[in-house]
């Protein structure tokens, strides 16, 4: 009786291996899955106007609000700016109402993607709630474009 | 003075944790019992020493006292007093004062509610509980004091961040560590089973309970955070899919699942050595959460190692305490004998299943929030895994949990009759079928996704009741009988019921926010009217407001549905006086079914403000779904507090080290 007990249990243990293996696989499969799709690349600036992004694919923006660049568009709700990396410009635009420490110099990230013309249509704007922070993309931009300083201060 | 006696008090609390986390340990193993028995003492005096170094930062902190740095850096005389205490937790230093004082403050509960507990899984489990506090006050000494002097005393500080000085956010961080760090109780209950090498019903018994106070907390704050998130940043959502978030939520699913399987080792006698391994993960996953908050690695790997003290501290005692527990684990837990079987078919099997789930759910979130990490730290391409990610892995993972949550209730332990259950259900679920319909056309050529959400959340809410029903007797009592007997059943029973119902409501409000939201943004002149779901929104012009450290614009917004005024909202734009900060403050009005949240921005130029609504379909529904799950959780733990009551008689004072069988017995 004892045996037959033991195997049952053990029967019963490895149908719960197995659900667990499968459910392993699925959330493996899952994750992979979404990965490929879903997976934002960083570009800076002067990456975007040497190689080219192909218009309509989502990718972070990082770099500078140029100085004197911030406008409006005529409808009055598009905001108008260029980011820069000191090297190269990429005008970006955006609809709705900007970060609280959105300034002109400071770094940002945004999300996006360029239209047909080459300008950055963007979804969200980042900046970070601290002034003294430079967001890691917009000085990993500077670097990948050979202006960074390093008097400047890294992270926060 | 003070600071200097707190920075003593904190000394002194790692000597007492020292000796806490070696004595009694070596007394349990080698019997000697005033050894062992020092475990409560010292969890006592170790938080009354962490309590009083705490007590020493508040205190400098109102008396705003500015030749403390942390004081300086961190707080302002004119700030009020709510934020003059929540500074204290507002940053690095602090936070991680905070996070020792919960640390001890749970030792210390152990010892004081634990005197029934089993002498040697007691002194064990404070021995284990004082070996993390040791970690964690070395840390604190060598990298993070915040009692440091600074010399020229200024004569003013540098404020909170403003956007920190929010009464929701003030109690956010209490409430997160409550529940990060009250799963170091359950952990430390997991690692002093394996060292003792027995695991029983009465162990969950005494497990259960402080999983639960943690998961309320953590609940709790992580749904502060959320609301936070909602109403102060100015953007209308309410889960970013942040790595921060991330961080809280990986052991909040840990956790989850743990409370589940808890049940069955109390309930069945099994699933002993899968449960210890969650209360080992849920606690790894805590530190983990940790590590990626405090050690600056998530704003730049770059910055991690460019100041790497911290980083390497926390990655050390990570290393330590998670690799020790799994090397136990993996050591121990083979040793552990499976007791009760069960079914594929029944409410072990369907607790399993919310356990598998849960876990991958929590698996998919950890390498989505870490995978940018480990490329970046490879070497390779800087990427960000976004919302799409998490909810293309989570969501399809999440349905299926939802739908056997409806289930899971009304199968009977160890062998279930599913096919009866799906019977007895149907009327569950004809009526989610009619409602599914009826929401459908509601929302009808808006997302097909969002049917599925509001589907689910019927579902599961119906189910639910039903359950309830069910167990008070419906529909053999009849209405009255089943009424009356409904209160009488055990307030374990209503605090599963209500999370549950809390479960759906939650899904039901992240579907409305998250699928069927609508946004205008418009330049505003005064008197000009957007137009937004069923009301008419005008914008009335703006006023100068003070507050207390602060000067806000206010715009004035009259809302209209039919013709019938309804709300004022009065959005601000503030800036702080010690930073010149601006933030936003959304004006937020809900009629219980939706949420109409409106925000101010523009510098007035042409008196043109730029003006953000948003209308939010079942928003309130998710606050309150929050509600019902802390509600549940304490509910549940009122009924455990009276159960726990139940091994004191059996604990006489002779056979210490072996609970009586009689115990073990349900």
């Amino acid at each position: 009786m004892s045996m037959s007990r033991a195997r049952t249990r053990k029967r019963a243990r490895m149908t719960v291996v197995f659900a667990g293996l499968a459910m392993l696989g699925v959330s493996v499969a899952l994750a992979l899955l979404a990965f490929e799709d879903n997976i934002v690349f960083f570009y800076g600036p002067t990456e975007i106007v040497e190689q080219g992004v192909e218009p309509g694919q989502n990718f972070r923006l990082g770099g500078l609000v140029k100085e004197d660049s911030v406008g409006l568009a005529n409808d009055g709700v598009t905001n108008l700016f260029i980011v820069t990396d000191n090297n190269a410009n990429v005008e970006v635009a955006f609809k709705g109402i900007l970060p609280d420490l959105f300034r002109e110099g400071q770094g940002i990230v945004a999300l996006g993607a360029l239209n047909n013309e080459g300008r950055f249509i963007a979804s969200e704007v980042l900046a970070k709630h601290d002034e003294n922070y430079m967001p890691p993309e917009a000085v990993e931009a500077m670097k990948r474009a050979g202006t960074w300083k390093h008097t400047q201060e890294e992270g926060n | 003075m003070v600071a200097e006696l707190g920075h003593f008090a904190l000394i002194l609390a790692l000597f007492v944790a020292t000796l806490q986390s070696v004595i009694p340990l070596w007394g349990a193993q080698t019997g000697r019992d005033w050894a062992r028995d020092l475990a409560a003492p010292t969890a006592v005096a170790q938080f009354l020493c962490v309590a009083f170094s705490f007590g020493a930062l508040t205190y400098v902190y109102l008396i705003s006292d500015f030749s403390v740095q942390n004081v300086a850096e961190n707080s302002h005389s004119l700030k009020p007093l709510l934020y003059k205490i929540s500074g204290v937790w507002g940053n690095h230093e602090g936070s991680l004062l905070l996070w020792v004082s919960i640390l001890a403050l749970f030792g210390f509960l152990v010892s004081v509610f634990g005197r029934d507990l089993p002498p040697g899984l007691k002194s064990r489990t404070l021995s284990v509980q004082a070996m993390i506090s040791v970690g964690f006050l070395l840390f604190m000494l060598f990298t993070s004091n915040p009692f440091l002097r600074l010399f020229p005393v200024p004569l003013e500080g540098n404020d909170l961040n403003p956007l920190l000085q929010d009464p929701g956010l003030a109690i956010h961080p209490p409430f997160l560590y409550l529940g990060y760090v009250g799963c170091s109780i359950s952990f430390s209950f997991a690692v002093a089973a394996l060292i003792e090498g027995k695991v029983d019903a009465a162990w969950a018994r005494w497990v259960r309970p402080w999983t639960l106070l943690a998961w309320t907390f953590l609940t709790a704050g992580i749904a502060l955070g959320s609301w936070w998130a909602y109403y102060e940043l100015g953007w209308g959502g309410f889960w970013y899919w942040d790595p921060v978030e991330n961080a809280s939520f990986m052991p909040w699913l840990s956790a989850t699942a743990l409370l589940h399987s808890a049940i069955v080792v109390e309930k069945r006698d099994t699933l002993k050595s899968w449960t210890i391994l969650l209360a080992i993960v849920t606690f790894s996953l805590s530190l983990i959460g940790t590590f990626l908050v405090r050690s600056g690695v998530l704003n730049s790997v770059h910055a991690f190692a460019n100041d790497p003290e911290r980083g390497v501290f926390i990655l050390l005692l990570l290393v330590v305490a998670i690799g020790g527990s799994f090397a136990l684990y993996a050591w121990r837990a083979p040793d552990m004998k499976g007791g009760g079987m069960f079914r594929p078919i029944s409410r072990e099997g369907a607790l399993v299943l919310n356990n598998l789930l849960l876990s991958a759910a929590a698996a998919t979130v950890f390498l989505g929030t870490l995978y940018p990490l480990f490329l970046e730290v490879a070497g390779g391409d800087k990427v960000s895994v976004g919302p799409p990610y998490f909810n293309a892995t989570f969501v399809p993972l999440m349905i299926p949990l939802l739908i056997a949550l409806g289930i899971g209730p009304f199968l009977s332990w160890k062998r279930g009759d599913l096919f009866g259950v799906i019977q007895r259900m149907r009327f569950v679920f004809l009526i989610t079928v009619v409602v599914s319909i009826l929401a459908g056309v509601a929302v009808w050529g808006r997302d097909a996704y969002a049917l599925v959400g509001l589907a689910v959340a019927t579902w599961l809410a119906l189910a639910t009741i039903a359950e309830m029903m069910k167990r008070a007797g419906w529909p053999k009592a009849g209405l009255t009988g089943t009424w009356r007997r409904l209160w009488k059943l055990p307030r374990a029973a209503w605090g599963m019921s209500i999370a549950h119902l809390g479960v759906a409501l939650i899904v039901a409000g992240a579907t409305g926010a998250s699928m069927l939201t609508l946004e205008v943004v418009n330049s505003t002149r005064q008197g000009d009217v957007i137009e937004i779901a069923d009301y008419e929104i005008t914008f009335e012009g703006v006023r100068e407001v003070q507050g207390p450290n602060y000067a806000a614009v206010q715009g004035v917004y009259t809302a209209r549905k039919d013709d019938k005024t309804i709300w004022q909202l009065f959005p601000e734009k503030r800036r702080y006086f010690a930073t010149g900060r601006e933030t936003t403050e959304a004006a937020i009005e809900s009629n219980l079914w939706s949420d109409l949240y409106v925000v101010i921005s523009g510098d007035g130029t042409n008196g043109a403000y730029v003006t953000r609504v948003y209308h939010k379909p079942l928003v309130p529904w998710l606050w309150l779904g929050c509600a019902l799950l802390i509600v549940g959780g304490f509910m549940s733990l009122s009924d455990r507090r009276l159960r726990v009551g139940a091994p004191k008689r059996s604990q006489a004072k002779g056979n210490m080290m072996s609970p009586s069988p009689t115990q073990a017995a349900e």
